[in-house]
Order: structure tokens, then sequence, then C-alpha cells
């Protein structure tokens, strides 16, 4: 008898989660196009709604093509298990609605996408939850930031947009020592670059709509628990659930509490499923993830390094270049590159003169095209202080380090010195 | 058979122990064999973590036989006081009974002649699972049978969790990865 057998991350990005049915035999991962699934009989169908039973009831809690996304991200990033949703934002909102009861206190780092921000500053008010925003490059702050109500920190592994890399392993014994989940938003790594459960991280949050997906065709979100953090203590878990005929979630599903109970109760509450349809789309990026990042990454470097030379460029924010402050953190923790997106800035007189210049310069690439999305296959760029970041206000700004100057790219897979040439075309036609 | 996938997972038992106590060729030759299980410290609170077991193991067609010295019937089934009181061959011993418990209970399923001595998720008494896998038994130590039920037959990866299985082989039945 061969030794059990652990398959490598490209082998898993193809097959993990995907067992072809006794059925069809389908290589590819069928669309399971239905909203609704077929009971055996009345007992199955009361065994599936007292989740006695695992299986298939509506597409809204769970869906077969949706399960094969999931378990195969899972794997991709080491944790127990996986929910998809419908997008970034409904993943982030999930974990929080999931985890939290009113009166609860989260620590955030400020280096985040603006819509993140709007949520946690806006949305969970509403719910009578507060954030504590704070510079995330020193680990004083988030320790300074925590109060007994504290019950999750939370932060992008790459920050949008400025770069900077969270410190993940001191982060998470942070967290630790004080009985606290770390949520990292892996966005801009994906598993490929980093799986941050490996560096302690208790939960992982996707925006799959980026590159996982890959080509800018669909929405989704996804969830991984790492399946280690003890929540006999979060009340959330622990305590009898009302919504469930007193179902203690932690004591009958173990280290899979945290992901039943966002699936058959956040979820089917809020109702931010994701469509078959774009499960399919996702697994189908998930698949090629690895060759796709390895150019990303590649395109990124040569990209960076171009505009840090050119005479018109004043800065350059990317942790791949020798000269950002988070350089030493990339190579610890991306240590193949730390992904395709990142900002710079034109050389001007005043802030007024470089929002100009920088609008100017988008209105004369050709190859990048100009929209609200990163993680294409195809190179992307924006202005993110009047778009991605414009619901924030001025000291908002100065936080999450958008300044009018600053011009975002996310690098596609397009013949690197295309980009090059495309970017040095629209740089000479500034004045 | 082909080679199986390694389960690294959700353990709490050294890698030693896990060859010993967890190997994924032992759990799905017990699964696809056995065909009574004994539950010992089954609950009748339908909310408990062994009535959840119970229900799905009789669901997937195996014969439950609760053992509790509170007796009555659970989920259909008469309820033994203990193990030697089950007037039928049983071939797994499950347990849902404190860790400093499970030495008598391996005493009494080489007794009544099981097959198996399967000690559930967070359950793990080494001397124990030694003395049953001497005695000839297959010995299971801190795994839950319905996680590992579903693992193998395609529940656990319908609600997104990652059973770590990869293959390209394609299901014999539907819903089957046994």
């Amino acid at each position: 008898m061969p030794l059990p057998r652990s398959f490598g991350f490209e082998t898993r990005m193809l097959h993990a989660g995907h067992v072809p049915d006794a059925e069809t035999g389908a290589r590819a991962v069928p669309i399971h196009q239905s909203t609704s699934f077929v009971f055996h009989d009345t007992k199955h169908a009361a065994h599936l709604f007292e989740l006695k039973q695992y299986g298939n009831i509506y597409s809204r809690i769970s869906n077969p093509t949706t399960a094969v996304f999931e378990e195969r991200i899972a794997s991709l990033e080491n944790g127990t298990g996986a929910l998809a949703v419908a997008s970034g934002m409904a993943a982030q909102l999930t974990t929080f609605l999931t985890l939290l009861s009113p009166g609860d206190e989260i620590v955030a780092s400020s280096h985040l996408y603006g819509g993140s921000v709007t949520q946690l500053t806006h949305t969970l008010k509403k719910l009578s939850l507060k954030v504590h925003f704070v510079d995330p490059t020193r680990l004083e702050n988030w320790e300074q930031a925590i109060t007994p109500r504290t019950r999750l920190l939370y932060g992008e592994i790459i920050g949008n947009p400025r770069g900077s890399i969270l410190d993940v392993e001191r982060l998470a014994k942070l967290g630790s020592a004080h009985g606290i989940p770390l949520v990292v938003d892996a966005t801009f790594a994906t598993p490929y670059l980093c799986r941050p459960i490996d560096w302690g991280a208790t939960i992982v949050v996707h925006s799959a709509t980026k590159f996982i997906g890959g080509h800018g065709n669909s929405l989704g979100g996804v969830i991984v628990d790492s399946g280690k953090f003890d929540y006999s203590s979060f009340a959330t878990l622990a305590d009898p659930s009302d919504a469930y005929h007193g179902l203690r979630f932690h004591d009958t599903f173990a280290h899979y509490a945290f992901l039943m109970k966002a699936r058959v109760e956040t979820v089917r509450d809020t109702g931010a499923c994701i469509s078959p349809t774009n499960s399919f789309l996702l697994i189908q990026g998930l698949e090629t993830l690895s060759v796709r990042m390895e150019r990303h990454v590649h395109n990124a470097l040569h990209v960076a390094k171009f505009l840090d030379d050119h005479p018109k460029v004043a800065w350059v924010s990317y942790a791949g270049l020798p000269d950002h402050p988070d350089h030493a953190l990339a190579k610890k923790y991306l240590p193949l590159g730390p992904g395709a997106v990142f900002t710079f800035g034109l050389l001007a007189p005043t802030p007024a003169d470089a929002h100009e210049k920088g609008k100017q310069l988008i209105e004369r690439l050709q190859l990048f095209s100009h929209l609200a999305n990163v993680g294409d296959a195809r190179s992307l760029v924006i202005h993110p202080a009047s778009t991605t970041h414009q619901q924030l206000s001025e000291e908002e700004l100065v936080r999450a380090g958008v300044g009018p100057e600053m011009v975002r790219l996310s690098v596609g897979l397009e013949t690197s010195e295309d980009l090059l040439w495309d970017l040095d075309q629209a740089l000479e036609g500034i004045p | 058979m082909t080679a199986a996938c390694a389960i690294r997972l959700n353990s709490a038992l050294t890698p030693e122990q896990k060859a010993l106590f967890q190997s994924p060729d032992q759990i799905r030759d017990v699964l696809a064999t056995a065909r009574t299980i004994a539950i010992v410290g089954l609950s009748a609170e339908p909310q408990k973590a062994s009535h959840f077991v119970a229900s799905h193991l009789q669901d997937a067609g195996y014969r439950i036989v609760p053992v509790n010295p509170r007796g009555g019937v659970i989920l259909g089934e008469t309820v033994y006081g203990d193990l030697a009181q089950i007037p039928f061959a049983v071939d797994v011993v499950d347990v849902f009974r404190p860790s400093p418990e499970v030495d008598a209970l391996a005493e009494a399923a080489i007794q009544i002649g099981a097959k198996v001595l399967w000690q559930q998720l967070r359950i793990n008494n080494i001397p124990a699972a030694m003395r049953v896998r001497e005695a000839g038994l297959v010995s299971i130590v801190d795994a839950c049978i319905k996680m590992e039920h579903g693992r193998y037959s395609g529940g656990l990866h319908t609600v997104g969790m990652n059973t770590e299985l990869v293959t390209a082989r394609r299901a014999r039945f539907a819903g089957s990865a046994f």
C-alpha cells in the first residue's frame, strides 16, 4: 500500500473539491443552475432542515457547483472549509454578523479598501458594532486599541491601495493572547502568494472577483476558516441559538461551527448568496491561478521598476521594491511577490497640479483600462481619491494614505514591454 | 484500491498516533463494512451532538444502539444500560464519554466481541486505544464518525468543507468516495 499523499498546490488547484460524478463522469465541473433540490421523502426534507443530514435544499444556502469552488479554495488556503457569497463585501459582512453581537468591538487596519472602511464605519454602526481604526504598521497600535469588548482584529494582507503588508504572524499571536480571532482579507495576494492561516490567522476572506476569478467577469466572495480557533467562549457560537431550537454550534459542529453558522443562519437570512454560474467562472479562474499570479507579479515588478526610474514620477509604492518600508515583510509573507496592485504619484509643484497630471495620464493610456476593479487579466488604472476612496473624509484619506496625486495600477498579463510603452507614451505627453 | 490522500487537518494527535488511530484506509473500511453501531453516552436531547451523529448514521443506513444508564427509547431504538446488556452483536462501539471512562469501555468492547472502538472528537484515551488494538480491534481516536462518514460520502463537501480528498477517478456510485 503506497503512503497517503499530500498533493501540491497546483494539483489541488485543478482537482480539489471535485470528484467526477458516478452518473455522467463529467470532467469539467457541471453548472447546477437550479434554485432548489428535490427531497427523497418528507423525513429527508425534515432532517435537512434540522441540519441532521448534509444536503442541498435551496441555492441560497448551498449549491453543488458552489460547493466545488468552496472546497477548492479551502484546500488552497489550508482551511477547514469555506463559504462562498455574493461578493468580497458580503464575505467580510457575513463574518462580522456571524461572530459579533451588538456592543462588540473590532480593531481594524486603516489601510483598507475604501468600501470596507465605509462598511465598517457606517453600516456596522447601525448594528451597534464599534470599530477602532489603527495604523497597522505598528503592533502597539493594535494592542492599545484592544478593550475587554474587542472580539475581532481585521486587516488586509496587502493594504489597498498603499501596499502596506500586514504582519500576520505577530498580529495572530497578539489576538491569540487576548482570545480574539484575526480575520485577514487576502484578496490582493490569493492563496498562491500567501496563505495567512499558515501564519496563524483565524479566518481569511477574499473578494474572489479579483485575481481568483482573474478575468473581470464575475462577482463573488469567499470566507475560509482555519478551524483552529477556540470559540467556546464566543457567545455567538457557544450559546444556544434561538434560530435553531437552542442548537449550540460550537458543541455540535466543533471545527465547522463558524462556517455552519455563517451558512445556515447568516447567509440564509441576509440572502447574500453567489450564483452557481459565477461559482463556475471562479473555479475556471482558480484552475490557472498559479500560472497567472506568476505572470502578474513578474509584470508588476517590471512596471514598478520602470516607473521608479522615470523622471516624471515622484514616488512608487510597491512592497516588491527594496525602498518600500514593508519590503522585508513582503519577502517574509509573499516571497513570490507582493501582488500586482500598486500606486505611484507624478512630480508636481502642488497637490492640485498632481491631481490634474494624474488625470491627464489616465486619459492618455491606451492599454490600461480605466475602471474600478483590480485583478483582471488585463491591466487597469484608476485615481483612488476621486473614485474607490471617494466617500472617505479628508482625515480618512490621510489615514489610508490616499493622496490627490495617487494613481493605482493593477498590472495584467499583457506583454510587459507593451505596458512600459504605454506608460512611457502617456508620461511623454504630460507637461 | 487507490492510494489514500493524507488527512492532516483538525487533529490533536501526533503523526505517529494518527498513523495508528486515524488511518484513512481503516476508517473507510469501517464505514463501508459496519452495520451496527453502539453509541455510548447517546443523549435523548435532539440538539446534542451525539443525537445529531446518531440520526445521521441512521439516515445513512446503519443500525444504531443507544447505550445510556437512563434507559428508554431514543430514535426508535431501545436504550441499553451498558454494552454487556446488548443481546446481539455490534460492529462498532462509538464513545461519547469523557476520556477517563474509556478504559472500562475498552474492556467491555473487547468482551462483547466488537470489531471497532471509536473515540469521538476530543476524546483521546491513548492507553485504552492501544489496549483494544492489541486485542485485535480497530481503534479510532479523536474523530467524529459523522464527520468521517460525511468526508467519504460527499456530505461534508456539500457544505463547503475541506475533505482533503483529491482524485481524478470517477465516483463508483452517487455521493460516495468509499
